[in-house]
């Protein structure tokens, strides 16, 4: 589930606030975004893909936090993977030209 | 476009020809045929059109079938597999009107991936892609889209379904729109499973549509479940189609014929279900080839996102993996369709995607990611252009007379309101009922009268008792919706006394040919289940 906003890499644009589909984040005053019901969290990502500075992280386990850190997501390289991965970029869609699922399923 | 009105600070209040109530496919292709036959259109979600609902985390086939004669035969293949429940009109006009919105889509820009010789596939559809595009056709054709703004009721002149209200729950007021028609475009009922979509997907349309007296129908057919790394929302079985499988002393798991399991998908759930209720399972990608790892990986990015996060290399090292419960989802129940355009038999009351029963596709089989993909695409289409019809036809009589809102159980306690009857505990205690393995994949008639007797003493406490307060009310709203759906779905399986498709009843294996019919729930307290042999046939003609 949603573990960290980044408040390094966030730009406060609120995208996040308004794209989450079950209402995940709340805008603060002056400040990032905090994630304010982390139990409502389906562990889409989607929220990783529509943030424009990738200052996102969801863990992949969807049962509850694992406690990563945002040093750890850092040094790891996790921030905005999954946006590269769909060829996503500073949270504009791209890539599905290239999506080789067709492949797949020939083979299947 | 319909201009919004602020009553005051307390409330939104909006006029419209039609009123689409959810966020995903069915929801987007129901507000763009709406609004392109001239309606005014408004769209509320729950969540936000575009990343609402489970098509927009996934990545998934639509049955893609161009015209021509072989549809015939493309069709009956498929039909042989549905367990004698589907209708081959349906799934005819369904790959027909499915295939023309992919060429839609395709006409509009959508970026398609290409083929070898260069011609688009059409048959695919990445979902984040998919549904961001959608988003923008729906605000290109003039709709009027409130995100976040669930709906908790609809509203009723006592003919017809007149609009709907609920609540605005990022900004905390209320909101009605009066509309000449709705359309019902809220999913199916995930009950509540970490599935990619699950949170949002309550099963709210089916309470709103039993409310107005609307059927249901398919309910029993709960019982598909796919695999996932264990503890992910990753519910897409794709990549275990390549796999090996094994218990926690490492011991292959063995298919029908007594060899090693190398497909998990499929009738193969089967095996693994057994397993995975005798204790853990692990399983391994080991059985994709090289080029097939890289296009797995490039195809179905999110599945490895939970791998890489995970620190795990799927194609080398087991890991723990679970089914996870789909409900109605990948299941097949939903509200019953009366005719063509997709109404309910309430008058002005319309419903699209996995909402509706999708029966007449499926039948007691899953329509797994690619039938239900194109039942949106469809069935979308012509809620929209039913809806829109239908509020033509009554144009003037639509707010002629008082609005009467129809909503109950979660919302006005037929009792009083009690603090200790909450939300989620009411979801947990269904959950106990509808989503365990041993109990739901594999049914017995015994442990169903339990489930019957449990679920109707958490549905007495939640009628008399459950209410919410101001955007609470969504809460105690949902956990209505899924105490609703879970008891609608044990009771239909109870009186389903054989084994069909994805309802497998240990006590009573077989088809019964006296059963090869749909079952047909009608009421909300108290329910009545009618079989309804040649219903289609009807219909039809």
């Amino acid at each position: 589930m949603i573990e960290i906003v980044s408040a390094t890499r966030c730009v406060e644009c609120d995208i996040c606030v308004k794209v989450c589909p079950t209402n995940v984040f709340d805008a603060t005053e002056n400040g990032a975004p905090v994630i304010a019901r982390q139990e409502d969290c389906q562990t889409c990502f989607l929220c990783e893909i529509y943030c424009p500075t990738d200052a996102l992280y969801v863990a992949e386990f969807a049962e509850g936090p694992t406690g990563i850190t945002e040093a750890q997501a850092e040094a790891r390289q996790l921030f905005g993977s999954y946006a590269r991965a769909l060829g996503w970029k500073r949270g504009k869609a791209g890539g599905s030209e290239f999506d080789p699922t067709h492949r797949i399923r020939v083979a299947q | 476009m319909p201009k919004p009105q602020r009553h005051n600070s307390e409330s939104l209040r909006i006029h419209a020809d039609v009123l689409v109530l959810g966020g995903g496919p069915s929801a987007a292709w129901a507000a763009v045929a709406a609004a392109e036959s001239g309606a005014k259109v408004v769209l509320a979600d729950k969540g936000y059109l575009g990343t609402s609902g489970a098509t927009a985390p996934s990545n998934t086939g639509t049955w893609c079938v161009p015209p021509g004669d072989n549809r015939h035969a493309v069709v009956d293949r498929r039909w042989q597999r549905t367990g004698e429940l589907a209708d081959q009109r349906w799934m005819l006009r369904c790959v027909d009107t499915a295939y023309q919105n992919l060429l839609r889509l395709s006409e509009w820009g959508y970026p398609f991936p290409s083929e070898d010789d260069g011609r688009l596939y059409i048959a695919n559809l990445r979902g984040p892609d998919y549904m961001r595009f959608m988003r923008r056709r729906v605000l290109m054709a003039g709709v009027t889209v409130l995100d976040h703004h669930p709906a908790l009721e609809l509203l009723s002149d006592g003919d017809a379904v007149v609009g709907a209200a609920g609540v605005a729950r990022q900004v905390g007021h209320d909101w009605r729109v009066d509309a000449g028609a709705v359309v019902l475009a809220t999913g199916g009922c995930a009950f509540r499973e970490r599935i990619l979509g699950g949170t949002g997907l309550t099963g709210d349309g089916y309470l709103m549509a039993a409310e107005a007296g609307a059927s249901l129908s398919g309910m029993e057919f709960t019982g598909k479940y796919t695999l996932a790394p264990y503890g992910s929302s990753l519910n897409k079985g794709l990549p275990f189609r390549w796999a090996s499988f094994h218990r926690e002393d490492g011991s292959p798991i063995l298919g029908p014929t007594g060899e090693p399991l190398r497909n998990g998908i499929g009738d193969r759930e089967e095996e693994l279900a057994r397993a995975l209720i005798d204790g853990p399972v692990y399983a391994r990608l080991d059985q994709a080839e090289p080029a097939l790892q890289g296009w797995l990986r490039q195809g179905q990015p999110n599945c490895f996102v939970t791998y890489d996060r995970a620190g795990i290399d799927p194609f080398s090292e087991l890991f723990r993996i679970t089914l996870r419960a789909e409900g109605t989802v990948r299941g097949t129940g939903g509200i019953d369709i009366v005719s063509d355009d997709c109404a309910t038999g309430v008058p002005g009351l319309y419903v699209a995607g996995d909402a509706a029963s999708r029966e007449m596709m499926t039948g007691a089989v899953s329509g797994g990611g690619a039938v239900n993909s194109s039942w949106a695409l469809a069935s979308g289409w012509w809620a929209g252009k039913g809806a829109s019809t239908h509020a033509r036809r009554w144009t003037g009589k639509a707010f002629r007379r008082e609005a009467r809102p129809l909503g109950q159980a979660g919302l006005r306690p037929s009792a009083f309101a009690r603090a200790d009857i909450a939300a989620a505990e009411v979801i947990e205690a269904v959950r106990g009922e509808v989503t365990p393995l041993d109990g739901n994949f594999f049914r017995t008639g015994e442990r169903l009268e339990k489930s019957a007797e449990r679920l109707e003493s958490v549905w007495r406490d939640v009628r008399g008792h459950l209410q919410g307060e101001g955007a609470d009310r969504l809460r105690s709203r949902e956990a209505a919706s899924i105490a609703a759906s879970g008891r609608w779905s044990v009771a239909a399986a109870l009186h389903r006394a054989e084994s069909r498709g994805m309802h497998r009843r240990t006590d009573l294996p077989g088809r019964n040919t006296a059963l090869a019919h749909r079952l047909v729930i009608t009421g909300v307290d108290d329910f009545r289940i009618a079989g309804a042999p040649g219903r289609l046939a009807e219909l039809a003609s």
